[in-house]
């Protein structure tokens, strides 16, 4: 399948595919990143995960038509607010979300798979409502629009790379938060030895509703990065789920930096395939070759040595 | 004294339990009338396909009972197996369906229509077994069954299970449904394989044909609760609910854990593929909207609001949220989705054994107590409880 094509093409298409697979790899690390945290640390199965991000999506819409309207002086600037409004909003629903349902559920983690699909279907129902079935995008400011010409053959749009640096800062924090802060320290612990962590003096139900408010928070601000690549809908969220479920599992829940390696593997191998097969089969290979190795190697990438 | 090895086998044995329960014995009767009796009497011949329809989903529900609520596996791909045996059936009916002279219009005359549409010029291997009918009706049970095989051998010989277990289900039900959708030429997309006219020669389509292909559904449905509740009730059922209770005991008790789970969740694959050909007699066509994540849910759904315990609650859970849907749906299109996520919810947090909870505990112990107060009291038999 490579025959027809010379070399400098070749490394100006896995340039090109390359980079179109970081943007992937930024929204599925982004999502991942959440997911990895409520069901790597906490055991719960979030299927309305992909519905928190769209709720980011969706307030990031909002900030985009508002301030069009009201301060379109500040209009170039709306995307930072809109992230952090995001992030608010999905950490907060989360938080209740924790509070009246995935609480009672800790000891079924197959029963948390059940509710949160419930969830999911009512705020699918309920976006549909409020926003209408149809596929709604935001306008970027201009400085986001447009591509920076690397080479002759191979140029890379300035959004990607602005999704790719909030990426990045994001990831970086949520790290220096679980690993280097007292709160996630906290975290740690509970998730650990619950009784024991309990016993020093954690308030352990305050840390489950923060730790799931965090999760989803993180998902929020991947929907914000998710309306620069593409349009969202009510059912959005759900074409993303089962890859994202796939890039925590393979990359051995409970390790972030598994996640990260497994969202850049699959993102690229997927989009490195979509270029010489038909989408649908590229996809279909990638998901194959995950499945595989996860059957040969059922704790996945990368594995945290606890004893529990 | 009583030696507590002697006690606990006794407890053990189960095989001078009879086969049902007057109980189950009055519910399977009660069902059968309901199913055999009362819905033909009192539904056109519409309603009465609808019906059968929703009774091939209760298969898969009555496989979800044994598989994750006796031993525990949560499958989130049942309708890989509700769509693999649907496909199979479908196959064979197109295949009638396309004959030379049906289909000499044409470029390649003898193929079914949509592998002429996307410039295939030749039937694929894996359509020619086919053309025979017993060879279909043998494949409708052993593809799905052998893919369950695959899928469940690899995973649980390496002690995979729970919610990753599950996860990995979902993500073979998505990938099988991209595939059928992608491959258009060989599985008919997006649209599914349709236009099925024929089984042997026998038209389906006719109000007689669908009157009979109703009775034979609730006939194979019967016939798999009782299947099922040989094996609840066999000493295999009690070591599938050991399993999910306390696994490592189990194991440590020398049975081999891994060939009792690949067990119940291949005849749970098996019930479901009957169910799947059977939607595709009665419905007249199969689609890959029945093989993704979202029916596969929504069938655990109907064993869960049934009772994930109960072989009879799967089939009354599966008429109810069937029928709830039809008519909400029909009247109140945006509500509908409301309802069934709040009915997940609920089904979970106020009531996890579903119906047939709900009547073990509530309704049958009145029931118990009117009846009791008419007779007399039969003598209690005391359990031995074996020595902890």
């Amino acid at each position: 399948m490579f025959g027809e094509y010379s070399l400098g093409d070749l490394g100006a298409i896995f340039a090109m595919q390359g980079f179109a697979g970081l943007i992937l790899f930024s929204v599925y690390v982004l999502m991942a990143l959440g997911l990895a945290i409520i069901f790597g640390q906490m055991g719960v199965i979030n299927m309305a995960h992909g519905e928190f991000m769209i709720l980011g999506a969706y307030v990031t819409y909002l900030c985009s038509t508002f301030f069009q309207a009201n301060l379109p002086a500040l209009f170039p600037l709306y995307f930072f607010i809109a992230m952090a409004l995001a992030f608010l909003a999905s950490g907060a629903l989360g938080m209740l979300v924790e509070w009246g349902l995935i609480r009672f559920l800790y000891k079924r983690p197959l029963d948390t798979l059940l509710a949160t699909w419930g969830l999911s279907l009512i705020l699918q129902q309920a976006y549909r409502t409020v926003f209408g079935a149809r596929e709604v995008g935001v306008e970027l400011p201009s400085w986001l629009i447009g591509s920076v010409q690397v080479t002759d053959t191979i140029e890379v749009p300035i959004n990607g790379l602005f999704v790719m640096a909030v990426t990045i800062l994001i990831t970086v924090s949520v790290a220096l938060l679980i690993y280097r802060s007292r709160f996630g320290q906290q975290i740690r612990a509970v998730m650990q030895n619950r009784a024991m962590a309990g016993a020093v003096g954690i308030d352990t139900e305050r840390v489950d509703r923060y730790t799931f408010g965090l999760g989803c928070g993180i998902a929020g601000v991947a929907g914000s990065a998710f309306t620069m690549v593409g349009s969202t809908g009510p059912t959005s969220g759900q074409l993303y789920i089962v890859d994202t479920f796939l890039i925590v599992v393979f990359g051995g829940a409970a390790s972030l930096l598994g996640t990260i390696a497994s969202a850049f593997s699959i993102s690229q191998t997927q989009s490195t395939l979509e270029f010489f097969l038909s989408g649908s089969m590229a996809k279909v290979l990638t998901l194959l070759a995950v499945v595989g190795i996860l059957m040969l190697r059922p704790q996945g990438l990368f594995t945290l040595k606890v004893r529990r | 004294m009583t030696n507590p090895v002697q006690a606990l086998s006794k407890s053990v044995t189960v095989n001078d339990s009879p086969f049902m329960k007057p109980m189950e014995w009055l519910s399977l009767l009660v069902l059968a009338g309901f199913v055999l009796v009362v819905l033909p009497v009192f539904l056109d011949g519409f309603r009465l396909n609808l019906v059968g329809k929703y009774l091939t989903y209760a298969f898969v529900a009555l496989g979800l009972v044994i598989c994750w609520g006796y031993a525990g596996i949560l499958s989130l791909g049942q309708g890989v197996f509700f769509g693999l045996g649907g496909y199979c059936m479908a196959m064979y009916l197109k295949l009638e369906a396309s004959s030379v002279e049906n289909t000499k219009i044409q470029s390649t005359p003898g193929i079914p229509d949509f592998m002429d549409w996307n410039q295939i010029t030749a039937l694929p291997w894996f359509w020619q077994p086919f053309k025979s009918l017993p060879l279909t009706l043998i494949l409708v049970v052993a593809v799905p069954v052998l893919f369950a095989l695959v899928i469940s051998a690899a995973m649980f010989k390496r002690r995979v299970g729970g919610t990753y277990f599950a996860i990995i289900t979902q993500a073979i039900a998505a990938i099988l449904t991209i595939l059928i959708v992608g491959q258009q030429g060989y599985t008919g997309g997006i649209n599914g394989i349709t236009d099925l006219r024929t089984l042997n020669g026998w038209d389906i389509r006719t109000d007689s044909a669908k009157f009979a292909l109703y009775f034979v559904n609730a006939g194979l449905l019967i016939a798999c609760i009782l299947a099922a509740q040989y094996v609840k009730r066999s000493k295999l059922g009690r070591i599938l609910v050991a399993m999910r209770d306390k696994e490592d005991r189990v194991r440590f008790s020398g049975y081999s854990v891994a060939g009792f789970k690949i067990f119940a969740f291949c005849l749970a694959a098996a019930f479901a593929a009957i169910g799947g050909a059977m939607f595709t007699l009665q419905v007249g066509f199969m689609s890959p909207s029945f093989v993704g994540i979202v029916p596969s849910i929504e069938m655990v759904i109907y064993a869960a609001v049934g009772g994930r315990l109960s072989l009879f609650g799967a089939v009354w859970g599966t008429l109810l949220v069937n029928f709830a849907k039809t008519s909400f749906s029909e009247s109140f299109p945006d509500l509908w989705l409301f309802g069934l996520g709040a009915l997940f919810i609920a089904v979970v947090l106020a009531f996890p054994n579903g119906l047939a909870g709900i009547w073990r505990e509530q309704i049958e112990p009145r029931l118990t107590r009117r009846v009791k107060a008419l007779r007399p009291a039969p003598v209690a038999i005391p359990h031995g409880t074996p020595a902890e």
